[in-house]
């Protein structure tokens, strides 16, 4: 089914230039603070694919990301850079593999089931790392050194660099995102979209969903291991926190905010609700309850997310009815 | 393992498990006749311990704690789903699951303003601090046994309640076929606001009967509130037999898990849950 295109202005290779030009002008502050929100919505991304493309609400979308970020730890040296060239793949590939595990339970049911089954399975991947020492029980690893990008001898990228980090995320991000474009156009793209609008005919057509909905749950593992990768080497430690459901519902969360259903959305959603989380951090020590408001007041007023805002103003200020609501 | 020991340990799960019942039983009736995905339900179990303390705490007695606690907690859902879940019906489960996670974090943080980010514990009443001798050292609380007691006491109304009554047939009714309810002359928005209320009450009594033997701890209610998808997950969701059934299931493999593998008990109810989809995506029990 081709989506229908809207003519809009595309604001992409603006977006991209100033982000790339961005470090230039930006105090190493606000060069992490950029890099975490291109790190969440590489992660927003992934889970949109889920949510927003196939209609499967997954609550347990930390998971992958999670073990991901383990994973760098436990493949790094302990005390020496480890290569980019393992590690990278090594966190997509746990990312994925995990999703697969998973997957193979959770696709078995629907609906709230899934939003319930995907919870539990992440959170006893949680238990996994916070009773066992696996990866450092409850209080984390370190990630001493971070990985550099080795052929042979040479070091050709050093993550401990933090401007090199930043070039690095910027073009993952770039790579996910043209990633995911192909992937929406390509048929797998399309039955995924066909099972979301209506599952039962695309089974009927002879469709193997199951298998559609693994590949489309596995992707997205894989993609929030990226995210993940990155995390762990932008912070240089892990704890299970950041297995945990407080992640899985912040992710969703930013696809929600940003209005799912398209990449751009996860970016605008990550957007929001990193700047948000820093805004009320230096506001109260109790900001969840902030972020707990906006979240309530956007569910009830605004079902569309932060993107049908302006179309919403606009068909206040014109009078024109709102066909959103 | 010799018997009083695993006597006791089997007195545990059963206690335990009846717990998680009462928690479970208000989430799945609540999905399973309005259609609502409630993550904010552990927060009202957390809601009811915290009741328990600082009512405890004012008036010295448990008793009069939970009486008002549960005059409070009938109040708080009625409020709540006039408020925010009775526009929700119609709404996807997306909009229900993000509503609901706003309100785990706005509970939390009100939690903390209110009473503190401390660990906190509430006296067994008196008359129920006894504890029974079962060997030379081995004793179990009377209040446990109490405590299952009162549990097992509301199952059997809530069974009688749901089939025998005539609110009963109408939460049943209303579950099955809403419109054809409301052209029936019923008041539909009163019952989902009864069943809502009621479901609220049972997660904060559940809180309020266990602050004794649990502590009265922060992020108490999420932990229950996973365990209780896994009974709902397990038996079925709007099922409450089933709800029953799992709860006491994974009150055996929790308690029995801790006893054999200490380290690995966390994720004994997890394998149970994956046991479970395997055979039966959709639940042991389908439906009330």
């Amino acid at each position: 089914m081709p989506l229908a295109r809207k003519k809009t202005r595309n604001y992409l290779p603006l977006v991209l230039l100033m982000l790339a030009l961005f470090p230039i002008f930006g105090s190493s502050y606000y060069n992490e603070l950029i890099g975490k929100i291109m790190i969440m919505t590489i992660f927003a991304m992934s889970l949109d694919l889920l949510v927003g493309f196939t209609g499967l609400v997954s609550f347990g979308h930390a998971a992958f990301f999670g073990v991901a970020a383990y994973s760098v730890v436990l493949l790094s040296p302990k005390y020496d850079p480890g290569n980019l060239l393992l590690v990278l793949p090594g966190a997509v590939f746990t990312g994925a593999a995990v999703a697969f595990v998973v997957g193979l339970f959770v696709l078995r049911t629907k609906g709230i089931y899934f939003i319930m089954v995907t919870l539990a399975f992440a959170q006893m991947i949680y238990f996994v790392f916070h009773d066992t020492p696996l990866g450092g029980g409850s209080d984390g690893a370190f990630l001493n050194v971070k990985p550099e990008l080795r052929i042979g001898e040479k070091v050709l990228l050093d993550l401990n660099e933090p401007m090199q980090f930043y070039y690095v995320v910027l073009v993952l991000l770039v790579v996910a995102y043209v990633f995911l474009r192909v992937l929406l156009r390509s048929p797998l793209g399309h039955a995924l979209a066909g099972i979301r609008s209506n599952e039962h005919r695309m089974l009927s057509l002879g469709f193997p969903v199951f298998l559609y909905k693994l590949a489309g749950f596995v992707t997205a593992g894989g993609i929030a291991g990226l995210a993940g990768f990155l995390s762990a080497c932008q912070y240089g430690f892990v704890t299970p926190e950041i297995l945990s459901w407080h992640q899985s519902g912040n992710v969703l969360l930013m696809v929600i905010l940003g209005g799912m259903g398209t990449l751009n959305g996860a970016a605008i959603g990550a957007f929001a609700f990193v700047v948000l989380q820093e805004v009320f951090s230096a506001l109260t020590k109790h900001w969840q309850l902030l972020m707990g408001v906006v979240i309530v007041t956007v569910v009830m007023v605004l079902p569309g997310g932060l993107s049908s805002l302006p179309a919403r103003l606009k068909g206040l200020l014109i009078g024109g009815g709102n066909r959103n609501g | 393992m010799d018997f009083s020991t695993f006597l006791i340990q089997l007195l545990n799960s059963f206690q335990y498990g009846l717990l998680l019942f009462l928690v479970a039983s208000g989430l799945t009736l609540i999905f399973g006749i309005m259609g609502i995905i409630n993550l904010a339900h552990g927060s009202f179990y957390m809601m009811g311990a915290y009741m328990a303390f600082s009512l405890t705490a004012l008036s010295g007695n448990l008793l009069v704690a939970i009486i008002v606690g549960v005059a409070l907690s009938v109040l708080i859902g009625f409020l709540l789903e006039w408020a925010l879940f009775s526009r929700l019906y119609k709404r996807d489960h997306l909009d229900q699951v993000l509503l609901t996670y706003g309100l785990i974090l706005i509970f939390e943080e009100l939690r903390s303003l209110l009473v503190g980010d401390d660990v906190h514990g509430v006296p067994i009443p008196e008359l129920l601090s006894a504890s029974i001798q079962l060997s030379e050292t081995l004793s179990y609380p009377v209040y446990r046994l109490f405590m299952s007691a009162v549990c097992i006491l509301l199952a059997i109304v809530m069974y009688w309640l749901i089939r025998h009554t005539r609110l009963g047939m109408m939460i049943r009714a209303g579950s099955s076929n809403r419109e054809m309810v409301q052209a029936l002359g019923i008041n539909i928005d009163l019952i989902y606001r009864i069943v809502f209320g009621l479901g609220v009450t049972l997660a904060a009594f559940a809180g309020m009967l266990a602050a004794p033997v649990s502590s009265v701890y922060p992020g108490m209610g999420n932990q229950v509130l996973i365990i209780c998808f896994v009974v709902v997950v397990i038996g079925g969701v709007g099922s409450v037999w089933g709800a029953l059934v799992a709860a006491l299931l994974i009150g055996l493999a929790d308690t029995f898990g801790k006893v054999i593998a200490p380290d690995y008990a966390g994720l004994a109810v997890y394998v149970l849950m994956a046991a479970v989809l395997l055979w039966r995506p959709e639940g042991i029990f389908r439906r009330i």
